[in-house]
């Protein structure tokens, strides 16, 4: 019935659709139950075993079954893995790398995106095509001339070859997505607006931020993710200690005379994924739409 | 209006700074690559000029030969499975589940956002078999399968990968495939059905053709990203055991970095750039064929 009445509205929304295999009701949805719950168990089951460890103390580690219950909830695991294992520096340091390369990025790139998409220029699609082979290529391209600059430069041991390298492997698809984006909003706005004599960079700032700026958010995120879980940039550059993401301190992870502190490790791995999923929890339908937007348009 | 949209000095404002890093930084560094390629050595001790003789090395060099098998293999079966299971729970999004998909589509896209290293660090632990057998043993003992130490060889190592890539990317795949499969007029199913094709063959001959596109791009995304493997293996098997499970990507890291190589590693460098790029090309070509004949 529901399938003559309007189109469904877009992707993530559910979909009106009639039933395709005709069983009776009852073996129909006993399969589709187990289905889910087969999903449901292979999905969360590693998580959740995760998280439950994370509580156990070493001897219950070495001794005691992988399925066994802890004894107690404390968090001294987790105070452990903050400080003695240096999760806390780490965290710091991630922050310290995204928070400046992701503000570039996405000022840069809509900026770009601006004048390939709106502006009219001979050229702007051979140059849209530059920045695609971006996509393409693999980092390990461009590492080592970049280690050797940064190295002479006097640059590492600093944060500046993160933030610089993260900036410029974002640029690629935040340009072609926020191009992506403008394409949808009509000329017509952008003309208008410079008919009252303003320039382009006020109509860009007064009008073109404003309407792609649920687009900027969704590339934000995009670019958020790329960064924060980056192994390959973050490994390379970084050759101080102090100076480690939380990547490369979670790889190095040992706990405090360097044999492998079980308990710390479990809490340093959940403090990631608690933080992912508390992230999730609040705008997940976001991250999903953003994160299959760039995959198509990349 | 040409005239404003047209002006030089605002495009060179808006578009100058993004092209300029990404010149200096990623173009200048690919051509720079290139050119290491010719010679040998490294930042301190200097370079060398060798002519061609990475790439005859390359050539010859076996472990270069079983880290470019293992990519291939690696990125043949990863990419069969994500897109397999992306296609499968597409499906039942839209024919299983219908409306009530929501919930499952987001629990089951959660792992796609979770850092890499934190998936593989938890895989290691789940098929680990001290100080404790892991989760995941405990549970393939209880079905009846005793495999021991996964991590012993290059067959169990591989496989623990593979099934963690796919756990950690399907409700991508799924969710990409389902934005895709939404887009096939429900006039057309309905149709097919009312000419009695139902379950398998409505599958098989209306739906499949007609995803095609979204099942081209994620094919292309899946081999793309497959190809440039770094994170996973290192966090999880770091190559090994031995170098059994190294591919090019960390191949070309530990000659660069570990046997301070410059010049052999921007070879094999360009050698997955090559295979990235001419993989992709040949997807395209063979699909385009495809559907003109289709």
């Amino acid at each position: 019935m529901t399938d003559t009445m309007t189109a469904p509205p877009r992707e993530l929304l559910p979909s009106p659709r009639p039933a395709t295999v005709r069983k009776p009701g009852s073996v129909r949805r006993l399969t589709r139950n187990l289905l889910v719950a087969l999903l449901v168990v292979v999905e969360v089951t590693p998580l959740l075993w995760l998280l439950l460890s994370s509580f156990k103390t070493q001897s219950e580690f070495v001794n005691d079954p992988a399925w066994s219950l802890p004894g107690k909830w404390d968090l001294h695991n987790y105070a452990d893995a903050w400080t003695t294992g240096h999760v806390a520096l780490y965290v710091r340091n991630s922050l310290l790398a995204t928070a400046p390369s992701l503000a570039l990025i996405i000022v840069l790139g809509t900026a770009a995106g601006f004048a390939l998409e709106v502006m009219i220029w001979r050229g702007r699609h051979q140059v849209l095509l530059v920045f695609l082979l971006g996509i393409m290529v693999p980092s390990q391209m461009i590492l080592l001339p970049l280690f050797r600059v940064y190295f002479q430069s006097g640059l590492s041991g600093t944060m500046w070859p993160l933030i610089i390298t993260y900036t410029a492997v974002g640029l690629p698809l935040t340009v072609f997505m926020m191009a992506t984006y403008f394409r949808a909003v009509p000329r017509e706005i952008f003309e208008a607006a410079t008919l009252d004599g303003a320039g382009m960079l006020t109509a860009l700032w007064r009008i073109g931020f404003p309407v792609v700026r649920n687009a900027v958010f969704t590339v934000a995120l995009v670019q958020f993710f790329f960064i924060w879980n980056d192994l390959l940039i973050s490994l390379t550059f970084t050759t101080d200690d102090d100076l480690r993401t939380i990547q490369v301190g979670l790889l190095n992870f040992t706990g405090q005379y360097g044999e492998t502190a079980y308990g710390p490790l479990f809490a340093a791995i959940s403090i990631n994924v608690v933080g992912a999923l508390v992230l999730y929890l609040l705008i997940n339908q976001r991250i999903i739409k953003g994160l299959t937007a760039g995959a198509v348009k990349g | 209006m040409r005239s404003v949209l047209g002006d030089r000095r605002a495009i060179a404002v808006l578009l100058g700074p993004a092209l300029l890093v990404y010149t200096l930084v990623m173009l200048v560094p690919m051509g720079w690559s290139l050119g290491y390629t010719f010679f040998k050595g490294n930042v301190i001790e200097g370079f060398t000029f060798g002519g061609l003789g990475n790439f005859t090395k390359l050539w010859h060099d076996p472990q270069a030969h079983s880290a470019l098998r293992f990519t291939f293999k690696y990125a043949i079966a990863v990419s069969i499975g994500q897109v397999l299971c992306g296609y499968l729970l597409a499906l039942l999004y839209v024919f299983v589940l219908r409306r009530s998909s929501a919930v499952v589509r987001t629990l089951v896209f959660f792992p796609v956002i979770l850092p890499t290293v934190a998936v593989a660090l938890m895989f290691q632990k789940l098929f680990a078999v001290a100080p404790q057998n892991g989760l995941a043993n405990v549970a393939l003992e209880g079905l009846g399968i005793h495999h021991g130490d996964w991590f012993a060889g290059a067959g169990g190592s591989f496989m623990v990968l593979v099934v963690m890539d796919v756990w950690r990317s399907m409700g991508f795949y799924g969710v990409l495939i389902f934005a895709g499969l939404l887009d096939i007029p429900d006039e057309t199913l309905e149709s097919a059905r009312l000419d009695g094709a139902t379950g398998w063959r409505l599958i098989r001959h209306i739906v499949l053709p007609l995803s095609a596109p979204v099942l081209l791009s994620s094919i292309v995304f899946s081999i793309n990203g497959t190809l440039k493997v770094f994170d996973s293996v290192l966090a999880l098997t770091n190559g090994g055991p031995g170098s059994d499970t190294t591919p090019l990507t960390l191949y070309m890291f530990r000659t660069a970095f570990s046997y301070g190589d410059y010049g052999y590693g921007s070879t094999i460098a360009s050698l997955l750039t090559v295979v990235c790029l001419g993989v992709t090309l040949i997807i395209f070509r063979f699909s385009r064929r495809d559907l003109t004949k289709g």
